[in-house]
């Protein structure tokens, strides 16, 4: 165990391999946005292309057609995925967030029905946690699931269920225990979203497309067999061992990187008309990239070696949203009067999806738990500042 | 790739921060404000024993034969301790200086004394003429153009600079370059001093890694002691914000720092840009943990009794030390910014 930057000759001959075949089978245009009833489809047939050349879930165990990769395997993945431009994982709530958990907490048959049609995208995903009530305060879920036989019945109202309004099934966690407080007494439980009693109502987002949805469960019938983990364990698994793992998964630092490049880029062509304080800032965003990227490879080394993360899941969820928005601020600063364009409008000339990815970027430091949330959490849990 | 410290290299770190927190405490380094030279000479002698000087000498003179890998953790630790000796100018500058100019002379005469804390040597760049212990040195490594210069400490006229930091004792040092005291010119002596003014950036850059962890301790210690309104300051929100902005900061800069000491030790490509990169990162969360900490100690943290201005002060001091941020800022852009210039997932030429 020490130090060495350089890749191994496996790793690089992994990267050639990926690189060869996204050359070979990404679109050459983008697909339309998967927040649309057309864009999803597209999105969910490229996935079956991904997973046919075992690419869509590279660190999965082999047994359920992944290729068993190591985290920093998965960082080179991602850094030619992302170099390569290809689409956005339209069923990442499935393969990186519920996927490993259910290794972790399914039963062999729970692991056997779902993991295959998660992997090939045939069955995308959304996750139902939030609730209007219960959003940065996740424990005070009100939704409920009263044991009947061997069925759940449920009720209640989930809400901001990302990728709602198109997927076919929901994870969601449900109060179990009518009596419980707080983290006890909750349930996680899989539903699928055709199920009688199920509505789903898409919101508009700010960019007027329906990215996620309101979903409603009126006297709804689950399966007991469709629980994940014990009954009242819902929190646990919600917030299972894997989980910094995962936010690393979704969070790429490519996809930063491939952002700071856009933004280089951009500030290039612009570059006779800005001032100092714009390449100023032009450098940060890239420098922010980098050490977004170092951190990561840092916290992919640690855990390879067995280490384990905590509450360092807060710090990094900060920056990297931060980081996010800042590009972005950066990147309309340089587009002028035509960051207000979209990209339709006659004079829109080079804005592209600047705009559209600032609205994005906003959303960072909101989902997945507020900023102030993690900023607590920071406080608290490892700097050892007393609980207000 | 595996970015990790070893275990060696980890303990070594814990044993110096043990050793500092006993025998560099607050106490000590104010009792030095008032010296001739503002050195101890026990303590010095007593980091060569620890190794602690010699890290970057080979063995044959008495060092470790380490590299800037090995060393980073501890010059973190110096910065953690607001040590006042001249580590970085002696042990991270001078003892690599002189083992790399290839002067077997000079490297025997000189290095066994610097590892073992028997002398001192400082480095002068035209980079930053403000010279850290010029006083007190037994031998001076002095630019002059593209020309490096031995001189001993007697040679040279040193003019105090006083600096904020009082631990930090600056001078500009009138000489007179001779052809006896050369010791490399031309492309030789030019890479020498890129390479020691990267070096010089780099300690900065770890130095600043320790004081801003130091400054967020001091706050977090007080903020759970101090009660406002019946409760810890502390459990406020505002207080948890700030504080736990500054740590968001040291997280993000502590790679950035290691991946540069791994450039330095390796002779990277990019290893300008990423010494700069690592400092204009490390002083960002070290400016910002001494304006947060003075903050959350609130009116007793503006007075000269409490300690707090001993790591504020080395904050700002290494902040402009060695190139500002705006210089750093600017370094790192050239690269970045320029035409031709690969850029994008994987990093710089990925």
């Amino acid at each position: 165990m020490s130090m060495d930057l350089s890749y191994t000759s496996e790793q690089q001959a992994f990267r050639q391999e990926v690189r060869s075949w996204l050359e070979e089978h990404v679109p050459d245009e983008p697909l339309p946005s998967m927040d649309t009833a057309e864009g999803f489809q597209r999105h969910r047939e490229w996935e079956r292309v991904l997973a046919a050349g075992r690419w869509a879930m590279v660190t999965w165990p082999e047994e359920f057609g992944g290729r068993a990769a190591d985290l920093i395997t998965w960082l080179i993945f991602e850094e030619e995925y992302y170099r390569a431009g290809a689409p956005g994982r339209v069923n990442q709530n499935g393969i990186f967030l519920l996927g490993p958990t259910l290794m972790e907490y399914g039963t062999d048959e729970q692991k056997a029905r779902y993991l295959p049609k998660m992997g090939t995208s045939e069955e995308v995903w959304a996750q139902g946690w939030s609730e209007p009530g219960a959003g940065s305060d996740m424990a005070a879920i009100r939704a409920t699931a009263v044991l009947d036989g061997d069925h759940y019945v449920c009720n209640g109202q989930k809400t901001w269920a990302s990728r709602g309004a198109f997927a076919d099934w929901i994870f969601c966690i449900f109060r179990t225990d009518p009596d419980s407080q707080r983290h006890k007494g909750l349930t996680f439980i899989l539903a699928p979203l055709d199920a009688e009693g199920v509505t789903v109502r898409p919101i508009e987002q700010l960019d007027g497309e329906t990215g996620f949805a309101e979903v409603f469960f009126d006297d709804v019938r689950i399966p007991v067999s469709h629980r994940l983990g014990e009954e009242s364990a819902g929190w646990k698994v919600a917030m299972s061992t894997a989980g910094f793992e995962r936010g690393l998964m979704l969070r790429s630092p490519a996809r930063f990187e491939a952002t700071a490049k856009r933004l280089v880029d951009l500030y290039r062509r612009h570059e006779d008309r800005l001032d100092g304080r714009v390449r100023e800032s032009v450098t940060r965003a890239w420098m922010n990239a980098e050490a977004y990227r170092l951190n990561t490879y840092a916290t992919a080394s640690r855990i390879i070696a067995g280490g384990s993360i905590g509450s360092e899941a807060s710090l990094n969820k900060i920056f990297w949203s931060e980081m996010d928005v800042q590009m972005h601020e950066t990147a309309l600063s340089i587009l002028d009067a035509r960051a207000q364009l979209l990209p339709r409008a006659p004079a829109a000339a080079d804005v592209g999806s600047w705009l559209d990815g600032y609205l994005f970027s906003l959303a960072g430091p909101i989902y997945a738990g507020t900023n102030e949330i993690q900023r607590n959490v920071i406080a608290e849990r490892l700097l050892g500042l007393p609980r207000s | 790739m595996e970015f990790l410290f070893s275990e060696d290299q980890q303990l070594f770190q814990e044993g110096v921060r043990d050793f500092l927190s006993k025998e560099c405490t607050p106490e000590q380094i104010r009792s030095l404000w008032d010296t001739d030279d503002g050195r101890s000479q026990g303590l010095w002698k007593a980091l060569g024993e620890l190794g602690l000087l010699g890290v970057l000498a080979s063995e044959d003179h008495g060092g470790l034969g380490g590299n800037e890998v090995d060393f980073v953790l501890l010059l973190e630790e110096a910065g953690r301790a607001a040590l006042s000796e001249p580590l970085a100018q002696n042990s991270a500058l001078a003892i690599p200086l002189i083992r790399d100019l290839g002067s077997a002379e000079l490297a025997n005469t000189w290095l066994p004394r610097l590892t073992a804390g028997e002398a001192t040597a400082v480095v002068g760049l035209e980079a930053d003429p403000l010279v850290h212990a010029a006083d007190s040195a037994d031998l001076l490594i002095l630019q002059h153009g593209s020309e490096l210069h031995a001189v001993p400490g007697d040679s040279v006229t040193c003019v105090r600079q006083e600096c904020n930091d009082f631990s930090r004792r600056l001078f500009q040092v009138d000489w007179t370059p001779d052809t006896a005291t050369c010791i490399a010119s031309g492309s030789q002596a030019e890479a020498l001093i890129d390479l020691t003014f990267d070096r010089a950036i780099l300690a900065a850059a770890a130095q600043q890694l320790g004081i801003c962890q130091q400054l967020i301790d001091l706050a977090v210690d007080y903020a759970r002691e101090r009660e406002q309104f019946g409760v810890p300051i502390g459990s406020f929100q505002a207080v948890k914000h700030m504080l736990a902005n500054v740590a968001v900061k040291l997280e993000f800069a502590r790679p950035v720092v290691y991946r540069a000491a791994d450039s330095v030790a390796r002779g990277g490509d990019h290893r300008s840009l990423e010494v700069s990169h690592a400092k204009v990162a490390a002083c960002e969360a070290a400016v910002a943990g001494a304006k947060a900490s003075l903050q959350v100690h609130g009116a007793i943290g503006y007075t000269w009794e409490v300690d707090l201005h001993l790591w504020m002060k080395r904050a700002w001091a290494l902040d402009v030390a060695w190139g500002t941020p705006s210089f750093h800022l600017a370094r790192v852009g050239a690269t970045v910014l320029a035409d031709g210039t690969r850029i994008g997932p994987g990093g710089l030429d990925a």
